[in-house]
């Protein structure tokens, strides 16, 4: 059996890489974050040395840390303002394009999450590289790396409008030929903000405002109850009876 | 002398062999395909944006519609992800039914792979003779969620509910009469163990009848011997996995290297092939049948032998019985809680991946300690096959692209997500 375990991995990579990574290791999870400016030769070297060989890119994902941990929901103390703050709210789903959240005191919104897999050494690694800026997300693109990501980093740049650079075909993927806008940036609405019909009177399709509401029913809460730990216990341990 | 130009094709999205809707734009060169420009994305419904605006639970029944015609694979991958968030772990018997439906989830994928290729390179027999047998895998699908297809029975902590202890049986009617209707009744007198113990005994004459029609047929071998080579180092470089990377001779399937669920206790072959043709791949698949018809023999046989709880009894992640809602405040409490704001789930990542029919089936999920993800993404097996169409077909002709679409065993409803 090949070695699973992270944690050997984690030495290897904080010796071969030092303080150009910053590794942590999870549930057996490995991440390295890494600034953008190293991620070609860090890649390179995964990818090529026996000590890595992670020959297959599994997957590259942007994410939008805007509104990391914020909530709709006050659950550390009572209040008297009753149902209503159930249903208004700023979060994922509840705004249209004009009362989208502004907030930039986030520190680097979007980054990329890749996954890699050593089919040799049957193991995985997790890299996220941060962009340095908001209004112009760029990263270095893999393509030449690994052929494998050409498509995943066409959808991170149409779901989030991150640029990578040295691409070959940045086009949009999933989104509609003609689509405005990032519909997976987190002040982007859920519901969007055109709608298409047909309309009889020009005989063809056209494109209009959206008239639904945004309509998202739960608030997000985060609840960091003593009890659910407990409960979490109660269940390890009726596992065990089983 | 006469100028010839390379001309421009568009292929799909209304296309019986496009498999749904897939576009491709293809540069010909008489019928050589000089380069194929695939335009996917008809079919993104955006399900990971809208997992991110909804409790965890109520994202499951997203999953099925992903890779709809392996269901229960999908919700296997989300569920799991949410599992290990959460820290906690099915019992052993949720375990035993999530390894037997994964199986029968593989079955039904590859019968409508087979049927719906062959219809593609001409074989019309095929479809008919692999939906016989779907059909009654849908019905176990039916016996234990109600649902044919779109489930929703895995759950995080376990399965929704236990095996029926009774399979329903048919009623006489126009389609089903007489002697047809007495055989069919007679696998159903029992459990649905033991209507999958018939079915598993039957099955293997059944793949026979389909190898019999294809595997030596001189058109089906002319279609697929040769065509869509990938070499092992191709294989690894374009993200393929599952058949189309053990098609080409790696041997490399997540439930016996990375096992989840109960594979490790499973007693299975991994077919691998040698060439790397749509043949091998082909090959591959029939076997896989063989061996998912194995582990399904093998679970059918734990879980009868061990009944069990097949949900945790946490009744933050997992709902009281109705008998206990009526008695105890408490549990009605918890039951308002868990279908109104769901459960919050600690901060963290995770990355978790199923052996889904098609390939690495995985669930890359971000949270924040809300009650909602921060972030889902779903890796689909078929996205990253895909975008390697350019690099494979360039040089084939365009009906060995058909052939390819067949080969990836591509469904747009993973693909665009």
């Amino acid at each position: 059996m090949t070695d699973t375990s992270a944690t050997s991995l984690s030495d290897q990579l904080a010796a071969r890489f030092g303080d150009t990574l910053t590794l942590s290791t999870v549930r057996n999870e490995t991440t390295a974050e890494l600034a953008a400016a190293d991620l070609i030769a860090v890649a390179t070297a995964l990818r090529d040395e026996p000590a890595f060989r992670f020959s297959e890119l599994i997957d590259l994902c942007g994410v939008d840390y805007l509104g990391y941990g914020q909530t709709e929901w006050d659950t550390e103390s009572v209040s008297g303002t009753g149902f209503s703050r159930g249903v208004e709210g700023q979060a994922m789903g509840r705004f249209t394009w004009a009362e989208r959240p502004r907030d930039s005191n986030h520190p680097r919104r979007f980054a990329s999450v890749i996954q890699l897999l050593s089919i040799e050494h049957n193991r995985r690694l997790r890299l996220r590289v941060f962009c340095d800026d908001d209004s112009m997300p760029l990263l270095p693109s893999l393509t030449l790396i690994w052929p494998s990501v050409n498509w995943f980093e066409r959808e991170a740049f149409d779901l989030y409008g991150i640029i990578f650079d040295g691409h070959q075909d940045l086009r949009r993927i999933l989104t509609d030929y003609g689509f405005v806008g990032h519909p997976f940036r987190k002040d982007f609405p859920l519901i969007g903000n055109v709608e298409v019909r047909y309309d009889p009177e020009q005989k063809r399709v056209i494109y209009e405002p959206v008239s639904i509401e945004p309509r998202v029913l739960v608030p997000r809460t985060i609840r960091d109850d003593a009890d659910l730990m407990q409960a979490r216990a109660e269940a390890a341990d009726q596992w065990r009876e089983n | 002398m006469q100028e010839i130009r390379n001309y421009t094709m568009n292929f799909g999205p209304q296309h019986p062999a496009a498999h749904g809707v897939l576009r491709l734009v293809m540069e010909m060169d008489g019928e050589t395909i000089v380069r194929a420009d695939p335009h996917i994305g008809l079919l993104h419904r955006g399900t990971e944006k809208l997992a991110e605006s909804k409790p965890f639970n109520q994202s499951i029944g997203y999953m099925d519609r992903l890779d709809y015609v392996s269901m229960m694979c999908n919700e296997h991958a989300y569920v799991r992800a949410i599992e290990t968030l959460l820290g906690i772990e099915a019992p052993v018997r949720a375990q035993y039914i999530r390894t037997m439906f994964d199986e029968i989830t593989r079955i039904l994928n590859h019968l409508m792979w087979i049927g719906s290729n062959g219809l593609d390179l001409g074989a019309m027999a095929v479809f008919l003779y692999a939906f016989r047998e779907r059909e009654e895998l849908m019905d176990v699908y039916e016996a234990v969620s109600g649902a044919r297809m779109h489930a929703t029975y895995y759950r995080p902590g376990g399965v929704y509910r236990d095996l029926p202890a009774q399979m329903s049986q048919y009623r006489e009617s126009p389609w089903h009469k007489g002697n047809d209707l007495k055989r069919i009744n007679s696998w159903r007198e029992g459990s649905m163990l033991d209507y999958l113990d018939a079915f598993t005994a039957d099955f293997p004459s059944k793949v026979d009848e389909y190898e019999e029609l294809l595997t030596t047929n001189r058109i089906w071998k002319q279609r697929t011997v040769g065509i869509g080579v990938i070499s092992p180092e191709l294989a690894q470089q374009w993200g393929m996995t599952g058949v189309m990377l053990r098609g080409s001779g790696v041997e490399w399937d997540l439930r016996k290297k990375q096992p989840y669920a109960k594979y490790a206790e499973m007693d299975f072959d991994l077919p691998v092939g040698v060439n790397g043709d749509c043949y091998d791949r082909y090959l591959c698949r029939v076997e896989e049948m063989r061996q998912s018809n194995r582990i399904i023999q093998q679970c059918v046989q734990w879980l009868k032998a061990n009944p069990g709880p097949v949900m945790v009894k946490n009744f933050k992640v997992a709902p009281p019985s109705r008998v206990e809602m009526k008695e105890d405040m408490e549990a009605l409490i918890h039951h308002f809680k868990l279908f109104t704001e769901g459960y919050c789930v600690p901060a963290g990542e995770t990355y978790c991946a199923v052996e889904a029919p098609k390939g690495e089936f995985g669930c890359y999920l971000v949270s924040d300690g809300a009650n909602k993800p921060f972030r889902v993404h779903l890796r689909a097996p078929g996205f990253a096959h895909l975008s390697s169409m350019d690099t494979i077909v360039r040089g084939h002709m365009l009906a060995d692209v058909v052939a390819m679409i067949g080969t990836y065993d591509l469904v747009f409803g993973e693909v665009d997500r």
